[in-house]
């Protein structure tokens, strides 16, 4: 049976994206100064207000903290120790061209970049992919088929040539430079990333993704991603991550923002394997992402799923601000810690519009020694007649040594907003394991049929790839907890 | 087929099996008839392999091999299986998913092939009909809100799926009203053959009446104190335990 395979096979592995490609890279000079913020723009051959725009993030960042409320022992980090930079030295134009070890990577990733193989199964669901390898994007698919629709998906980098006007008006529109510490960082210095438009009345006729791979060594990777969706349009987006395995912490600090006009509908999932560090809790990614979508007109929506496995610190919280009346916002969440790693994840809803409604749906597990927090925000503004907030916070335990927390956050300038909250903490018992392995489960199966039963409202929300993809992500990440 | 010598069986500092002996030949039906805590359910725990029982001597052995070294689900694939008082609820998974993974794991175990999607909804269809089981039900979560009338006949139905050699049936009577009694007997009834055996433990002597069995013990103390037919039930029922046990 195709399920039981797939936990057959992902309880036998490790973090399997471990490895790591060799390709020449150009050079670029360690650390952080006014320089590296003028030579990225200027390698990406920038306009003006772009490079203006970076400069004024990169002062404001000089003055800026790292944020410290965070329930993370986070490990002093050496901003001038890190590669801002890193991209595959031979320049490429077309898919055609791409460096064929890199796409060999992205094929042992098992990411589909070749469009005509696509095209010609049948069976395999058509999905548009952005790669990016470190700092830069690698190549797109199915720009052609999108453009008969009018929708612009493409690398940030092209966008900024294609429609700079679309980025003047967008970037930093959701997500303020000076939001946090990593904003404002990823403001100066951020690389690649992917950029969509879905045009007035369009239904998206595939799933939208972005693979991200870290592969340079002592290389930062900051994205920024602006996904606007206009008028009555509908757009369902995926993004997945992995890096090799390293001894060294590596910075992921990523931006994301979303636009949803009238009537708009965006749909977001993640997937986040980000390498999680060795059983003893050496190396892996620090994950310290801002994402924010703005339901900007009537009955627009937008929807996160993310389900996090990966990175040794995950500092995640992606939020909607709904202005637009009648708009609605999503979250759900899965997230998985095990051995070292540590989470502090959630989301904001700000109900601003009249009669918005927001739901959050979050799945704590936490296994081996790990930390794993909710922390979320609701807050129904004075305007914001009629909001509605359903909040609903599980935590699974699999060990004596691991932390479960959750801190929700209600603020409420309306009498007539209705807000409920849920809450529980559950331990994987001892009589269910049993029971399962009286019927000829092993305790790995057992326990990872638990888990994925735990996270069930979560999974269904993925796309059905996805959903196949994180169920076996979480057997992986499972591996070693019990017992 | 279930050969159990001289068990010694103890929870933490507590012995609860002492010195118990029983053999439970294939194409028959015993039941263990015994008070509370006379330790019944710990007996049908130790032969499945439960983490909380130490077996301190003794042996059980199958088909006239020791289980005591094998993990619970080994045993399982073996052919024993237990039908428990209390299934445990497992919200979000499906009981479908389930039943196929567990009907599939005993199947690879024995060099089998996997049963197809349709086969398998074919006859669990058909067990669910005459068990009186609503068809509604497989899909749900693995117990999950289930009656208790329900979760019995959600056991019946694995044990059907699954026809173990050995099926260990703790207090599958308790909780139920006379038709759903009669539906699970029946669904024992179906399930007996030559070539498996059927324990059922049981206070009570009216599911004895529906699944006639060829022997019955009483517990007492860890051990069997008394071994007789069918009609020692029915002798139980009229002179209760203190008449019996003195």
């Amino acid at each position: 049976m195709k399920d039981q395979q797939i936990i057959d096979d992902a309880t036998e592995r490790d973090y399997e994206y471990g490895f790591s490609t060799d390709v020449a890279v150009e050079d670029f000079p360690i650390g952080l100064n006014e320089e590296v913020v003028n030579e990225i723009s200027k390698r990406k051959d920038e306009p003006k207000f772009l490079l203006d725009w970076r400069l004024s993030a990169f002062s404001k960042w000089q003055k800026m903290e790292t944020p410290s409320w965070a329930k993370l022992q986070i490990p002093k980090i050496n901003f001038q120790d890190i590669v801002y930079f890193a991209q595959p030295k031979k320049s490429v134009k077309s898919l055609d061209e791409v460096d064929p070890e890199i796409l060999a990577t992205f094929e042992k990733l098992g990411i589909p970049m070749n469009e005509r193989e696509i095209l010609a199964g049948v069976e395999k669901p058509k999905i548009a992919v952005d790669a990016v390898f470190d700092s830069v994007s690698v190549g797109t698919t199915f720009q052609e088929t999108l453009e008969e629709e009018g929708i612009i998906f493409c690398s940030f980098s092209e966008a900024v040539h294609k429609c700079p006007e679309l980025i003047e008006q967008y970037l930093g529109s959701v997500v303020p430079v000076r939001d946090n510490y990593f904003t404002a960082l990823n403001s100066a210095v951020f690389s690649d990333g992917s950029f969509c438009y879905i045009p007035k009345g369009v239904r998206c006729p595939m799933e939208l993704s972005t693979y991200f791979r870290i592969n340079a060594a002592n290389t930062g990777q900051f994205e920024r991603t602006l996904l606007i969706a206009d008028e009555g349009s509908y757009v369902s987006y995926l993004e997945g991550c992995t890096a090799p395995q390293r001894d060294e912490n590596q910075l992921h600090a990523a931006v994301v923002e979303l636009v949803a006009h009238k009537d708009a509908h965006i749909k977001y999932s993640t997937v986040q394997n980000w390498y999680p560090g060795d059983k003893n809790g050496k190396g892996g990614i620090y994950n310290f992402v801002t994402k924010r979508g703005l339901c900007k007109g009537d009955n627009s929506k937008i929807s996160w799923t993310q389900v996090e496995t990966g990175s040794a610190i995950t500092w995640k919280y992606p939020s909607c601000v709904l202005k637009g009346d009648n708009s609605v916002g999503e979250f759900y969440s899965v997230a998985l810690t095990n051995n070292y790693q540590q989470a502090d994840t959630g989301t904001k809803m700000i109900h601003l519009g009249k009669n918005t409604k927001s739901t959050i749906i979050s799945k704590g597990i936490s296994a081996g020694n790990s930390q794993n927090s909710y922390r979320g925000k609701v807050r129904i503004s004075k305007n914001s007649g009629q909001a509605r907030n359903f909040s609903q916070c599980d935590s699974l335990l699999l060990s004596d040594t691991c932390g479960a927390h959750t801190f929700p956050y209600i603020e409420t300038s309306n009498a007539d907003a209705i807000i409920e909250h849920e809450a529980t903490t559950s331990k994987v018992s001892e009589e269910q394991v049993f029971y399962l392995r009286q019927r000829g489960l092993t305790e790995e199966e057992a326990v990872s049929l638990i888990v994925n039963g735990f996270c069930r409202e979560v999974l269904k929300e993925l796309p059905m790839e996805f959903a196949v993809e994180a169920q076996k992500l979480l057997a992986v990440s499972l591996e070693g907890a019990v017992g | 087929m279930l050969k159990i010598e001289n068990l010694h069986a103890s929870i933490g500092e507590n012995e609860i099996i002492s010195g118990l002996n029983l053999e439970v030949p294939a194409g028959s039906v015993h039941a263990i008839m015994g008070l509370n805590g006379s330790g019944k359910s710990t007996l049908s725990k130790a032969i499945a392999g439960h983490s909380d029982i130490s077996v301190t001597s003794g042996n059980i052995k199958l088909d006239n091999q020791s289980v005591l070294e094998l993990e619970i689900e080994e045993r399982a694939a073996a052919g024993i299986f237990v039908g428990f008082q209390y299934p445990v609820e497992i919200p979000g998974l499906n009981n479908m998913h389930f039943l196929r993974t567990a009907v599939n794991n005993i199947r690879k175990a024995k060099n089998e092939e996997e049963i197809s999607a349709s086969d398998f909804l074919k006859a669990v269809r058909k067990i669910m009909q005459e068990i009186g089981m609503n068809e509604e039900l497989i899909k749900r979560p693995l117990n999950t809100g289930f009656s208790g009338g329900e979760k019995k006949k959600n056991e019946i139905l694995q044990l059907r799926m699954m026809n173990p050699k050995l099926a260990i049936l703790d207090e599958i009577d308790s909780g139920l009203d006379i038709d759903a009694l009669k539906a699970v007997a029946g669904g024992i009834n179906q399930h007996r053959s030559k070539d498996n055996a059927v324990l059922l433990i049981t206070h009570y002597q009216r599911l004895l009446e529906l699944v006639q069995p060829d022997y019955v013990h009483i517990v007492d103390s860890g051990k069997i104190i008394k071994s007789g037919p069918a009609s020692l039930a029915l002798e139980l029922e009229e002179q209760g335990y203190e008449a019996i046990l003195k």
